[in-house]
């Protein structure tokens, strides 16, 4: 697996507090048994009633960090909202905070959400506002964030930002690594031997 | 002094990962059609098994119809995802509850249907890819919602890799008022904490009030934690618990129940226990509540007024002005279940208030069983005659218009009395879509007097 140490490229700022997973990806494309094309229909309905929605604004297509607000992704835990994300191409998101369920989807799709307060997110949206084309730099290793002259601090969690510049952020393989003492805990669980 | 939740978590850890989080074992695995196609598919691609088929269990609800539950479903998506989990469960050898297939009878919401087979015990870490699986915490398990990846990791290894969640303690004193009900406390716990106020935690629910509820009360609130921002919620197990649990499909019987019932004792929270954070509540000031915007958090006692400074964005999808009340709104569509209130004594309470009313003529009222045993449970209690007499659509078991992921759905800018759990924008199918929260009882009141009402004057009518 891939170390992720740093996220270069053009940004997305989408303000707004307590988006929730059925705004980013409504429920009626998750009938499906893929989850391809996802992309297409990120905040759908948002981008129905509001022209000037931000992921209708060309200047941002091609954008692979997301600047959000506070309780981003609350509500389902459908992964199909992080999967639209990232088949859109976002790679790191940066954020007041995170739904925990939604902050976990993403690390599994190796994508970060970087955390910092209310004053340095409206920063951040305010720059990339003023100068969409701007190149911003997200350094998982320092949780340092720069947006041309614009110096920030973010963090992530110890244990995230460990899997991430590790290369261990997808943990399948660790789960299965050590498979005897998986099966030594449950052997020690009354209920999985019947009380 | 550790909690429930740090005895339970320590007795399924099985090691810290590499990369710091812990690798918790899963005692229970529930799947449904909507998050599992993917990981299935994941498994077939890396080549992997699944190691404990007997403990992950399989049914349908997201998107299955409510109107017609005979296969081939008309919808060709249900059915095509409906096969799909056949297809998968039958390679791996798990258990699944369907329609048109051995054991179609215990089908329905994942969440119903676990604690009504004895699936859900106490002392277990359970793990679902819905977010409602907090539900399960009612029976005193550990219960988390988690995303497709994840499933793919408790299908391959039985295991989930987290991080430890801190506890807060929720003490709920003092008697509920008639027409107060579980729906109530917890959206009053949420509109107080806040819909992000969880975030990092677990809730522990007690106090007499909670002591007192019944398991299914119990789970309408732990239900809604997820609401609050909290991914478990559970409640200590106790007498009541243990009652609940007897005499269940897969819960142990005879000596092995009373071993079982010696265990689910000492996994409860010590009387010492040590919490990060408490916060109590005074249930006898909680009012029948509704929420008026576009989040759980956003809501107001039956007799209170919108605030003045509520959100201007909820305010405007809404159609709401500051200082109104909700009371008075017209309601077009009533809507009675889900995960949260999809239950037997949810339809009971409902039932009684609607006996020998109608449903006013320009509501479309329809009530959707949790389960279908809860629908055979109904009948054999003559509820659904009630309910077809006053006006009710009779319904198969399943999510529905909870998140309308099949044809129950609003239009336009339909406001719904919802008994359901989010009023997200566009949840219940139509984008422009109008959901108003509160308890089923309420929604029943809603649905005869054709506009949101205090359902205590309902009670103390007799009806004609």
């Amino acid at each position: 697996m891939s170390k992720i140490t740093v996220i270069t490229g053009r940004a997305l700022p989408l303000r707004g507090d307590d988006l929730d997973t059925d705004r980013i990806m409504p429920a009626r494309f998750l009938r499906a048994v893929t989850f391809e094309n996802l992309e297409q229909h990120l905040f759908e309905d948002d981008r129905a009633a509001n022209p000037a929605h931000p992921f209708n604004n060309p200047q941002y297509a091609g954008a692979s960090i997301l600047v959000v607000n506070r309780n981003f992704g609350c509500g389902s835990s459908r992964e199909h909202a992080p999967q639209g994300l990232a088949r859109f191409g976002i790679r790191a998101l940066v954020g007041e905070s995170f739904s925990e369920i939604f902050q976990g989807n993403s690390v599994m799709l190796g994508i970060p959400c970087f955390v910092a307060d209310r004053a340095t997110i409206d920063s951040l949206q305010d720059t990339i506002e003023k100068t969409p084309e701007v190149v911003v730099e997200a350094r998982v290793d320092t949780g340092i964030v720069t947006a041309g002259t614009l110096k920030v601090s973010a963090s992530l969690p110890h244990a995230v930002r460990d899997a991430f510049l590790s290369g261990q952020w997808n943990p399948t393989a660790m789960l299965l690594n050590r498979f005897d003492e998986v099966k030594a805990v449950a052997s020690r669980l009354p209920y999985v031997s019947g009380f | 002094m550790p909690t429930l939740f740090h005895k339970v978590w320590n007795a399924h850890a099985v090691r810290v990962l590499p990369s710091g989080q812990t690798q918790l074992f899963v005692g229970l695995h529930l799947v449904h059609e909507v998050t599992s196609p993917q990981a299935f598919d994941m498994l077939r691609q890396h080549g992997w098994g699944v190691p404990y088929p007997d403990r992950t269990f399989a049914t349908v609800d997201h998107i299955v119809p409510t109107s017609g539950l005979k296969r081939p479903f008309l919808d060709l998506t249900a059915e095509e995802m409906t096969v799909a989990l056949e297809r998968n469960c039958k390679q791996f050898g798990i258990q699944l509850y369907a329609p048109g297939a051995p054991g179609a009878e215990n089908q329905g919401i994942v969440h119903v249907i676990g604690p009504e087979l004895g699936l859900t015990q106490p002392g277990m870490t359970i793990a679902c890819g819905d977010s409602h699986t907090s539900t399960h915490g009612a029976l005193g398990a550990i219960a988390f919602g988690i995303g497709t990846s994840q499933v793919r990791d408790v299908l391959a290894s039985q295991c989930l890799s987290l991080d430890p969640l801190k506890v807060r303690r929720i003490d709920v004193e003092g008697r509920l008022a008639p027409g107060v009900y579980a729906k109530d406390v917890i959206l009053t716990i949420i509109r107080k904490l806040g819909v992000n106020g969880g975030n990092g935690f677990a809730y522990e629910y007690g106090g007499g009030t909670i002591d007192r509820m019944t398991i299914e009360e119990r789970m309408t609130v732990c239900n809604m934690s997820i609401e609050g921002g909290a991914r478990a919620g559970y409640v200590n197990p106790d007498e009541t618990t243990y009652a609940f649990l007897r005499g269940r499909k897969f819960v142990p019987s005879g000596a092995a129940f009373d071993r079982a019932v010696a265990w689910w004792r000492q996994i409860a929270s010590d009387p010492d226990a040590r919490y990060d954070d408490r916060v109590s509540l005074d249930a006898a000031a909680i009012e029948p509540t509704v929420t008026w915007g576009i989040n759980p958090g956003q809501s107001v006692g039956i007799h209170e007024r919108i605030a003045p400074d509520a959100d201007e964005e909820a305010l405007a999808f809404m159609g709401f002005e500051r200082g109104q009340p909700v009371e008075g709104t017209r309601i077009d569509v009533a809507f009675i279940g889900s995960c949260t209130n999809g239950r037997l004594s949810d339809l009971e309470e409902a039932a009684r208030l609607v006996k020998g009313r109608r449903v006013a003529p320009h509501v479309k009222a329809l009530v959707v069983p949790g389960s279908q045993s809860v629908r055979t449970a109904a009948e054999a209690r003559g509820l659904h005659e009630i309910f077809t007499k006053a006006g009710f659509e009779w319904r198969g078991a399943g999510c529905s218009m909870c998140l309308a992921m099949n044809p129950d759905r609003l239009e336009g800018q339909q406001v719904c009395a919802s008994s359901s759990n989010r009023n997200f924008k566009g949840r219940q199918g139509s984008p422009t879509g109008r959901t108003l929260l509160m308890s089923p009882a309420m929604v029943a009141a809603a649905a005869i007097a054709g506009e949101v009402v205090d359902v205590r004057t309902l009670m103390e009518e007799v009806p004609a």
